[in-house]
């Protein structure tokens, strides 16, 4: 291709630019992604002068792409000329904070915010202080909520005549009709003027404002001197742990290891452990699950010196309520974190009151229970050993790899390399073995697919010598299996467990049962064997690859079937 | 005359007509729903045929200061298709159910419109400036040489003439067994609801793939089944309450703070029959077939075949206001049952300042009451009395006896001809009637 170099060099650029406004939507995202590929071939004042204007009103496109524009101007700052001309993205920045997807707006206050430190005190005066005053006085409560989050930025610099005006758009907007704002006014900060702001937000009419203001109060306690929080924070708190909405009791058990780890020890031994018992017995479900998912945190985050006692006097006996809670979710939450317990309270306390829960669980109604406990053993393995529990495990493991329902088998099958290892190789051969098996001719192909997987992990734990003497006997006797998926089954595993297995293994005693299989009688079984030669070629030594493999894939070529020709010579030619 | 709605000397007269003049209506072309936008600037009408149609205001010109601005088409777009639903070998209608407008929120405008199983939200945007000039291209549109290209061009924004473009942003699907019946924008502007025969599901506008569902009214047995859900309605300004009707002919007001799943009602209103009046149609006839609350948040309307209820929502024993809309139907109610009239499913609505309420009958007849005064009155929608801004003369339906020159006897009313949908202008005396595949247009007459 000839040309003078820098006609060479523009034409790529030349189709970046039109491509922004190609029909293709993944063209115009393309382009838009190397919009700095562009800008450098424009240089500065073009950049400044020209495409700039040009993005400030193309603002009709889909959200991806106005996302990606959003987060490349942020970028821009010397593509434009350096700090002196940074204020030139504030047009285009500034129409995107008004678009209606939220994330396109929150993507755009993040880059204003990021090229707002590079504006000198006289420009933020000059052109960013009045962009958020546009903003904050617009029309649309969109515009307003992306101003919320741009006053602090703005305001440690800005002179003190500057900051006045700015608080006051900031209480305007307090009193907004439009409840939408407050979720980006929360999350947002100035000190000593947002403490009577947040109280008066916490106690507003709307829920939806409340349990937005808990939020906020965790990083506002996080703000504060200790001694400030009983008085400002506090009661506020307190307030949102027995509000009549269970929303906002939600959010606070949400939040709740934050709130701790903010307040500090003294408080949590004041108020909140007796707050959180009552989101424990709180008689909206949602609320109390979602405080049994924070167990575990709740006491980790405890002060060492009192945390046994705590945990034994007052959250324990919740907890066993919660074991026989009336709704799943409830027990469900419970069970994925209870294990947990088990590493904070030792030994002792563990066998005594622990383990009765922990065997309850494994017998519950609800698959899910019993799933979670079973996906969270390694905590207990480390205090008490697994055997205590194996006893009970077993019977819970084999009737949920035989639930009705496939997905929970699916779940089941997906701990079973995690059990395998903690239970160990003899525990396994004896008692799971069979099950894994029995899963390779399970009639959902999801199951076979999975159990297939399994399959190959377990070798990759328990090694090519364990998998040799065990599960390779039992696979290679599928393939004479009188239904065909179950012979497709073999072929599916040898190609998982090839590399475990290692070239001897799969040479001398996988290859010829592939082998065997090109003559079956069903046209999909001989395409997957084209298929698994393909696969395992890599692995078997070369000499078998020549003299073996290579004949029957050349006669699988000359086969009827037209897909088990394509595979074959696929498989030839990938030689 | 004294007219409803506004003063003594208000009268109601013709502004406009849309649609076909024809005899012989397609089925598609039949208006299923209408509504106004939150400022009236916008009138949308959704029908049969799954399209909807948008009309937006004039604005008052200086030069002809006595028309008010006139509805003129702004967008049309298809927004339902039908459907087959493989499991259940069962078609999926296009028809749109609802139209709700959202709150504005930007320069563009927003709705939500429903067929029996999935729920849309539609961006209406304009368009008036046109990017130019190619890189590759030259202004013909023929290639360029890539070996010629010596300097790059950035487009330049050029004036276009106004383009209106509808398109989808979210599609809400998968939530409903049943046919949705209603849906409804809460005050939060985040979140809405919809209902079907049996369930009320809660969605987050920017969320499409999960909803909660807030009310289950499915029994265990389906052979236990007595009631469905008719209409559902959110609070105007509270945020946490809703309200739905029944088939039964109750309310139940629900506040979505006291627990998740808001199967127990806060609130349950209803009237206690009347034993009098009692007869084989009785429950059918007191099926609500449309709720709403009043602007102001205090009230509510209820709709049932014959008879429109305005409840004061602190009282749940009974309405305060009761209107008979065609009571002289009472005595006809079998032959109406025989042909599936009494099932028909006419809407309400309110004026901008709760004064009036209005609803439609047969006959291409609707009625309005002044809350105030206790006036009624019965207009019509026809072609005949379609001139511009011609007053509509108040029609009077004579039950027995003497026929009067200008009444219609009941026994000549068109039970095809029903206005079952209806919209009154938030803030002005306009109101949107449609009448099968035509939309009526009518205005206050200046004085």
């Amino acid at each position: 291709m000839a040309g003078a170099e820098g006609e060479d060099s523009l034409y790529p650029i030349a189709v970046l630019i039109d491509e922004l406004r190609n029909e293709d939507v993944q063209l115009r995202l393309n382009s838009i992604k190397k919009l700095s590929t562009i800008a450098l071939a424009l240089g500065v004042e073009r950049t400044r002068t020209e495409l700039l204007p040009f993005l400030t009103d193309t603002i009709y496109d889909e959200d991806e792409v106005l996302l990606a524009l959003a987060e490349q101007l942020g970028n821009f700052t010397m593509l434009v000329g350096g700090p002196e001309y940074v204020h030139c993205l504030l047009p285009p920045l500034e129409s995107l904070a008004t678009v209606e997807e939220t994330v396109v707006r929150d993507k755009a206050v993040e880059s204003l915010r990021k090229i707002s430190q590079e504006h000198s005190p006289v420009d933020l005066e000059v052109h960013f202080e009045p962009l958020v005053k546009r903003l904050a006085s617009g029309d649309w409560f969109t515009s307003r909520t992306s101003a919320c989050g741009l006053f602090s930025v703005c305001y440690p610099r800005v002179s003190s005549t500057v900051k006045a005006e700015i608080r006051q758009h900031f209480r305007t907007l307090c009193s907004d009709d439009t409840p939408m704002f407050a979720k980006v006014l929360e999350l947002d900060y100035v000190k000593s003027d947002i403490i009577p702001l947040f109280t008066a937000l916490a106690s507003d009419e709307q829920d939806s404002v409340r349990l937005l203001a808990v939020e906020a109060c965790v990083s506002i306690a996080t703000l504060l001197p200790q001694e400030d929080l009983e008085t400002l924070v506090m009661p506020t708190l307190r307030q949102a742990a027995e509000d009549k909405s269970w929303r906002v009791r939600y959010m606070v058990a949400d939040k709740f290891s934050e709130l701790q780890k903010a307040v500090g020890p003294e408080i949590t031994k004041n108020d909140l452990v007796p707050a959180f018992q009552n989101l424990l017995k709180d008689c909206e479900a949602e609320v109390r699950a979602a405080a049994a998912n924070k167990v575990k945190e709740f006491c980790e985050n405890l002060p060492e010196d009192s945390r046994e006692n705590i945990i034994m006097t007052h959250v324990l006996p919740c907890v066993k309520e919660l074991v026989s809670d009336t709704n799943q979710h409830v027990k469900s939450a419970l069970a994925s974190v209870i294990m947990g317990l088990s590493t904070i309270l030792g030994k002792d306390n563990t066998v005594e009151h622990l383990l009765p829960l922990f065997l309850a669980q494994l017998k519950d109604e609800c698959p899910e229970v019993r799933l979670n406990i079973i996906s969270n053993l390694d905590c207990v393995n480390e205090v008490i050993g697994i055997r205590q529990l194996s006893q009970s495990l077993l019977p819970a493991i084999v009737e949920l790899a035989e639930d009705a329902k496939w997905r929970v088998r699916l779940a089941i099958i997906e701990y079973m390399p995690l059990l395998a290892g903690q239970l160990g190789v003899e525990f396994f051969d004896e008692k799971l073995n069979s099950l894994c098996m029995a899963w390779l001719v399970d009639h959902v192909y999801a199951i076979r697919e999975a159990a297939t997987c399994n399959l190959m992990k377990l070798v990759e734990k328990f090694g090519a010598e364990w998998a040799q003497n065990t599960i390779v006997p039992k696979v290679l006797g599928m393939a004479n299996d009188p239904n065909y998926l179950h012979r497709m089954t073999t072929l599916f595993c040898i190609n998982a467990l090839s590399e475990a297995c290692g070239q001897e293994i799969t040479t001398k005693h996988m290859l010829p049962v592939v082998l065997k299989m090109s003559n079956d009688q069903v046209a999909n079984v001989r395409f997957n064997v084209a298929k698994s030669l393909q696969k395992i070629g890599p692995v078997i030594d070369s000499n078998a690859l020549q003299t073996e493999v290579k004949p029957v894939l050349e006669k699988l070529a000359t086969d009827q079937d037209m897909d088990v020709k394509y595979f074959a010579q696929e498989a030839i030619s990938g030689m | 005359m004294a007219g409803v709605g506004g003063g003594n000397d208000f009268q109601w007269c013709f502004s406009q007509v849309k649609g076909a003049i024809d005899e012989d209506v397609a089925e598609a072309d039949i208006i299923s729903t209408v509504e106004f936008n939150y400022s009236g600037e916008l009138l949308a009408t959704g029908d049969k045929g799954g399209r909807v149609v948008i009309f937006q205001r004039e604005q008052e010109s200086k030069n002809r200061p006595l028309s008010r601005g006139e509805y003129n088409v702004y967008s049309t777009f298809q927004s339902h298709e039908p459907e087959f639903d493989y499991l259940k070998s069962l078609e999926i209608e296009e028809k749109i159910n609802k139209i709700r407008w959202l709150p504005q929120q930007n320069a563009a405008h927003f709705l939500l419109s429903t067929n029996d199983k999935t729920i849309k939200l539609w961006k209406i945007s304009e368009r008036d400036k046109r990017a130019e000039g190619y890189n590759l291209k030259d202004e013909d549109g023929r290639l360029r040489d890539p070996f010629r290209i010596s300097t790059l061009r950035v487009p330049v924004l050029m004036p276009m003439d106004l383009m209106v473009e509808a398109s989808p942003r979210r599609i809400f699907a998968n939530a409903h067994t049943y046919h949705i019946n209603s849906i409804s924008v809460n005050s939060d502007h985040e979140t809405y609801l919809s209902a079907d025969d049996l369930r009320i599901n809660l969605w987050h506008l920017e969320i499409t793939d999960r909803s909660f569902n807030i009310v289950d009214i499915k029994p265990a047995n389906m052979e236990e089944l007595t009631e469905v859900i008719t209409a559902a309605e959110c609070h105007p300004h509270q945020c946490n309450v809703f309200v739905y009707s029944s088939s039964k002919g109750t309310i139940r007001l629900c506040d979505m703070r006291a627990a998740a799943l808001c199967d127990r009602h806060s609130k349950f209103f209803e009237e206690p029959e009347d034993p009098s009046s009692r007869s084989f149609f009785s429950e059918i006839i007191s099926s609500i077939s449309d709720v709403k609350f009043s602007h102001s948040g205090r009230y509510m309307m209820t709709r049932d075949y014959l008879s429109v209820k305005v409840w004061d929502l602190n009282m749940e024993n009974r309405p305060v206001e009761t209107y008979q809309v065609h009571e002289y139907l009472r005595s006809k109610l079998c032959s109406l049952y025989e042909n599936d009239c009494i099932f028909d499913k006419f809407e309400c609505c309110w004026n901008g300042s709760d004064s009036a309420i209005m609803t439609g009958s047969y006959n291409n007849f609707f009625r309005m009451f002044d809350r105030n005064t206790r006036r009624d009155i019965t207009l019509e929608a026809s072609r005949e009395n379609s001139k511009p801004r011609a007053t509509l003369k108040p029609r009077k339906v004579c039950t027995g006896g003497k026929r009067k020159k200008d009444e219609i006897s009941v026994d000549s009313l068109d039970f095809n001809k029903k206005i079952l949908h209806t919209a009154w202008h938030p803030k002005e005396n306009v109101i949107a009637v449609a009448a099968t595949n035509n939309l009526y247009i009518f205005q206050d007459k200046m004085n």
